[in-house]
């Protein structure tokens, strides 16, 4: 191994517990995510996965070893990150536009320049909106929106900045299954347009199969990285994908891991 | 549709009058003499024939109550963004916040008169001091209870702790405010008329000692039903300007 290493995140014997002496909510764990690489984490529910975003986007500090964005170690929280949630969090007195623009409203350089290029930023913003299927949304209030709509709008307002760093948890948890593949496959496609290094939780193998490139196993609390398994399946992967050997062989591949998990 | 709509129209003022008629038969069915209990119809003759002066102590009074109102707003506001934002003021304010708040306002009317004299200042005050707290208490609680997973998102996109409170902190925290400003209102009456019935010469809770002095109880309840007339109207004027201010807020009740 290398002093200088070309990942984009690195967690470096990490440890974490809530507060001093508490248990271990996180055990030692290392992680090495590539720019631009797309990872899942996946584990029973209080494994920790939550908490490994707040650290890796710096709003929660580890209790030992580091965490290293861009060749910088994390000691506050980072100003670029992307996030979405199950909750789409909008801020009902604000349009699906307005929201949408929310993060130009603070993030640097664009504060500055928003008041005075507001055209621009709304094109922009409307372009992101069209391309996730909201067009003729746009001036309509979060709660006039049905859930998958709302979820949609929350994940522009995670991407209109360009971060190079998006963190979702689990984003389409609380979504139907149709409305969820839909979203899947409108989230691999704005990665491939414009690849940006993405953390996704979930405790939906199918979406992990679907969209990741690296997926990691997480044991049961205190957490810990299990497995780290590559996923090679070609992109752009569709709903024809889901139904190939490769991909079934890897959900039940995934699924014994999380079992081994549960009963150990 | 449209009889339902002239129905919840009516309501209020069919209750009223049902009220009042209710009133009325019971003083006569039971013959309870006027020095005990007027009938409506007798107080409201008895405050047509006062009328002028009457009409200048709830200018007064009115006065008076807004004035200690306005002060408990930006105060309130002031206070309640304090004691919102941040953690160690509110543990720091709370107990002294609830204890002051324990503390009936009539027993500070004599302090206030030692201070500041007889009259309309310390009916300010006392309008004041009553009506603040809800103010504070919604006004913070809008602000504290702000999503978890909404601040991180802001954090992650290097908000300042100002950027949350303007962006999302304040307009959050505005159906709190207003619905404070109703209840805050209607104390601020209170708090103005005890004030005038201890210690003023002027203002409709200084007309109905007057009156009970003399046993004229038709214009004491005169007076209580004026106070109560622009309590309802002043409660109505912040009702509106709620709805209109946070509908966002309220899109549940479209159509009750």
């Amino acid at each position: 191994m290398t002093a200088v290493s070309k990942s984009f995140v690195e967690l470096n014997n990490v440890r974490l517990r809530y507060s001093e002496g508490d248990e271990l909510a996180l055990e030692t764990t290392n992680m090495k995510i590539d720019k631009g690489e797309f990872i899942a984490v996946v584990g029973p529910s209080g494994c920790g996965k939550s908490s490994l975003l707040k650290l890796v986007s710096g709003l929660m500090p580890p209790s030992e070893g580091n965490v290293i964005v861009d060749n910088k170690e994390v000691s506050g929280p980072l100003k670029i990150v992307g996030m979405a949630f199950q909750n789409p969090t909008l801020l009902p007195w604000r349009t699906t536009l307005d929201n949408v623009l929310l993060p130009m409203e603070i993030v640097k350089p664009h504060r500055n320049r928003l008041r005075k290029h507001r055209a621009e930023y709304e094109e922009r913003a409307r372009k992101l909106l069209a391309s996730v299927g909201l067009q003729g949304h746009e001036d309509k209030y979060p709660w006039e929106l049905s859930g998958g709509m709302q979820q949609r709008a929350s994940l522009c307002r995670s991407l209109i900045h360009e971060p190079d760093l998006l963190m979702l948890d689990e984003p389409f948890g609380a979504l139907d299954a149709f409305t969820r593949e839909e979203l899947w496959d409108i989230l691999q496609n704005l990665w491939m347009v414009r690849p940006f290094t993405v953390i996704l939780v979930t405790h939906d193998l199918r979406e992990a199969a679907y969209l990741a490139d690296t997926i990691y196993v997480m044991s049961k609390r205190p957490g810990k990285i299990l497995v780290a398994r590559e996923n090679t399946l070609p992109r752009p992967r569709d709903q024809e994908t889901t139904f190939t050997q490769p991909f079934t062989d890897l959900v039940h591949e995934l699924r014994s891991h999380i079992r081994d998990v549960r009963e150990s | 549709m449209k009889k339902k709509l002239n129905l919840s129209k009516a309501a209020p003022w069919l209750s009223a009058i049902g009220l009042f008629v209710l009133w009325e038969l019971i003083v006569r069915i039971f013959n309870i003499p006027p020095y005990v209990l007027p009938t409506p119809s007798e107080s409201i003759i008895v405050g047509w024939q006062f009328h002028e002066a009457i009409w200048m102590h709830a200018v007064h009074t009115l006065y008076t109550t807004l004035a200690g109102f306005a002060i408990a707003v930006v105060f309130g506001v002031v206070l309640g963004a304090l004691v919102g934002s941040s953690r160690a003021i509110y543990d720091a304010a709370n107990p002294l916040l609830v204890g002051f708040n324990s503390v009936p306002k009539v027993a500070l009317v004599p302090v206030l008169v030692m201070w500041f004299g007889i009259g309309t200042v310390p009916a300010i005050i006392t309008a004041f001091l009553i009506s603040f707290f809800p103010i504070v208490v919604n006004v913070a609680t809008g602000l504290a209870t702000l999503e978890p997973e909404l601040r991180d998102v802001l954090r992650s996109l290097g908000a300042t702790r100002r950027d949350i409170l303007v962006k999302v902190g304040f307009p959050r925290a505005m159906p709190y405010f207003f619905a404070s400003l109703k209840v805050a209102i209607t104390l601020a009456f209170v708090g103005s008329v005890i004030s005038e019935t201890v210690a003023s010469n002027v203002g409709v809770g200084y007309l109905m000692l007057s009156a009970s002095s003399k046993f004229n109880m038709p214009l004491v309840f005169a007076g209580l039903l004026v106070i109560a007339v622009m309590g309802i109207a002043m409660y109505e004027i912040f009702n509106v300007i709620e709805r209109r201010s946070t509908k966002w807020a309220n899109r549940g009740n479209q159509n009750i």
